[in-house]
């Protein structure tokens, strides 16, 4: 694809002489095909938050609430691996950590759900950042093997500090097995399809937010650290700020996940959150596709509603385990950028295929590739 | 104005900047010297990538070794490296910005710079066409347009003209001729297309061996009996 551009876009530049420019300095910015994209995305949320509680059983209502969540988490995973490329395999337990703040803040507070979560993704902001440092000195093996030991520190820690389940006060832990009374969801949201639509909503802002930094200062400085750390440095980046403020993000958006994760499980405990999660996080985020925002949709979905689906099918989950395994394989040997970027690829192959065995003149087979 | 005196730089048991002592007054000056002279490592001392273990950089009156590496883009530092470091993944546009967004030494709004430095080093083509979809004399403009924009005081270009056919060469050689008088910046030039730097450049300076071998008017520093021995030594001088 990228040699082919090259050679119309030269040609094109040396017989519109003065066009391309002067019509960006016209200002022409807003095509109409920009608008297409958010019109599309916008309806299709619609169509979710509307239809799917209603055309779903409580049980898979509950695993999409779960996809929505986790398309967060692999969201801010994502940014790390994709935008930044420092790959992370401590996402899973900054995921602990805000589901514990905020069920903590929960109990020992009165405060509205949506600002526990707020509190909570700022909390986790902090924490998460500190997980983070490693990449300041290290990157690629080195950085994945010491978040990975990170993680396993936190997951054991809050083990031993026991998951908040009902006891009074901020570090309360009710002992007893009977009567542990459940996390608390927004009054708007108490029921599971509510609760559904909560998370596809709050999911939404996140995705915006992150949007916004990858469309500002941020993205570009991200993707100038992703392909060269001296040119970035070269080109006045500060590359120490904008790889914690990368973490930072990514830690917060995971924190408001957690606090996500605390109201739709209602009952919380320590067992929930393993190191081992951290590790599929990476291998979902790596199959859906790093570099984009829909290959963490996808990435969610695997992981949630392919669990939710196996479960309901009776098959073990292990299978899952060798699913996951198998298709980092097939990602990192022949599709590196996803699912999402390689599927539009095959359907194109596949349709050529058709074509020729149905004897249709096929033209573009190799400009194609 | 920058001025050089004794640097030394060692790896180890290499020592390719060995007490190098130059001044560079203004314009477009060249830099010159047979490969391994050390050529990119002064321009890596001259952005904090390696740190000298002797002498000193004055560059404008300041002492340039004392800022850290992303400060000086901020005050004015710019650079293109030996192999060509355009940001693939942003638009044409998005690269030129970011190199403002970062730096103190901006003229007027960005969008006017950023448009500004993309018409200024000719490159007429979709300012919001990504970089990866570029053809790599033009990605080269790019790097260039990064480097100029805004109100740059130093413009170091490290072998701009590598790989390109001598029609892209004698243009990209009239944007660099225009780099001093246009955004008021001191350029230094290394390449090894000697009609590139006699077209670009009234001084020139030769490295050989981390030692400054010669240096003043590009034509006399051309003719000089060491400079061509220097170059014989490795390689035939491409004129
Ligand atoms: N990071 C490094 N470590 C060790 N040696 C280096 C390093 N960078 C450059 N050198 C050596 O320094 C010498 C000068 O290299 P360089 O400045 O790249 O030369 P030029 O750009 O003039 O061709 C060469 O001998 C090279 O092998
Ligand atoms: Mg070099």
């Amino acid at each position: 694809m990228k040699t082919e551009a090259s050679a119309p876009a030269a040609e094109t530049a040396a017989t519109s002489q003065g066009s391309a420019l002067a019509a960006a300095r016209a200002g022409r910015r807003l095509e109409p095909r920009s608008m297409v994209r958010p019109a599309v995305i916008a309806a299709l949320l619609a169509c979710v938050l509307l239809f799917v509680p209603s055309i779903f059983s409580l049980y898979y209502v509950d695993a999409w609430t779960q996809v929505a969540i986790y398309s967060i988490v692999t969201l801010g995973l994502g940014l790390l691996v994709g935008r930044v490329g420092m790959v992370s395999l401590g996402q899973g337990a900054v995921l602990a950590m805000g589901a514990w703040v905020s069920a903590r803040l929960l109990f020992a507070t009165g405060l509205p759900f949506p600002l526990v979560l707020l509190a909570g993704g700022l909390i986790t902001m902090v924490l998460g950042t500190l997980v983070g440092l490693p990449a300041l000195r290290m990157s690629g093996l080195y950085l994945a093997l010491i978040t990975l030991m990170l993680a396993g520190a936190i997951t054991v820690v809050l083990q031993n500090i026991n998951f908040p389940n009902g006891g009074h006060g901020f570090t309360g832990y009710n002992a007893s097995t009977v009567h542990i009374p459940p996390i608390r969801r927004p009054a708007i949201a108490a029921s599971d399809p509510a609760f559904f639509r909560y998370s596809v909503v709050v999911a939404i802002l996140m995705f915006l937010l992150v949007l916004v930094h990858l469309r500002g200062r941020p993205g570009r400085a991200w993707a100038a650290i992703r392909q060269s750390e001296a040119a970035s440095l070269a080109g006045g980046i500060n590359t120490t700020l904008f790889k914690l403020w990368a973490f930072a993000l990514a830690s917060f958006i995971t924190g408001i996940a957690g606090g996500l994760v605390a109201g739709s499980f209602r009952y919380l405990n320590s067992l929930t959150f393993s190191t081992a999660d951290s590790i599929t996080l990476l291998a979902v985020v790596l199959m859906g596709g790093a570099y984009s925002m829909t290959g963490a949709i996808v990435a969610a979905f695997l992981l949630k509603f392919l669990q939710a689906l196996l479960n309901d099918w009776g098959v073990s989950p292990d299978w899952l385990t060798i699913l996951f395994g198998i298709g980092v394989l097939q990602v990192l040997t022949t599709a590196p950028r996803g699912i999402v970027e390689q599927m539009p690829k095959d359907l194109a192959r596949l349709g050529r295929l058709i074509r020729g065995l149905l004897g249709r003149p096929t033209t573009t087979r190799e400009s194609a590739e | 104005m920058i001025s050089v005196s004794d640097l030394t730089v060692r790896f180890g048991g290499v020592t390719p900047l060995d007490r190098m002592t130059v001044n560079f007054e203004r314009g477009t000056c060249g830099l010159i010297g047979p490969n391994g002279a050390g050529k990119t490592t002064f321009f890596n001392v001259l952005s904090g990538f390696v740190r000298p273990v002797e002498g000193t950089v004055h560059a404008f009156d300041e002492d340039l070794l004392k800022m850290t590496h992303y400060r000086r883009a901020r005050w004015g530092v710019r650079r293109t490296f030996q192999t060509e470091q355009a940001i693939e993944e942003l638009s044409v546009y998005d690269n030129v910005a970011m190199i403002h967004e970062h730096s103190k030494m901006t003229g007027g709004s960005r969008r006017e710079d950023v448009l500004g430095a993309i018409e200024f080093v000719k490159l007429d083509i979709d300012p919001y066409a990504k970089v990866g979809s570029l053809g790599a004399a033009q990605r080269r403009l790019v790097e260039v347009a990064r480097a100029v924009v805004g109100k740059p005081r130093l413009v170091l270009l490290d072998e701009p003209a590598a790989g390109l056919p001598d029609e892209e060469t004698a243009l990209l050689g009239d944007v660099i001729r225009a780099i001093p008088e246009h955004m008021g910046a001191l350029v230094i030039l290394v390449d090894h297309d000697m009609s590139l730097v006699s077209h670009c450049c009234e001084v020139t300076a030769v490295l050989d061996f981390g030692k400054l071998l010669a240096s003043g008017p590009t034509e006399e520093v051309l003719r000089d009996e060491r400079v061509i021995r220097a170059y014989l030594g490795t390689e035939e001088i491409a004129a």
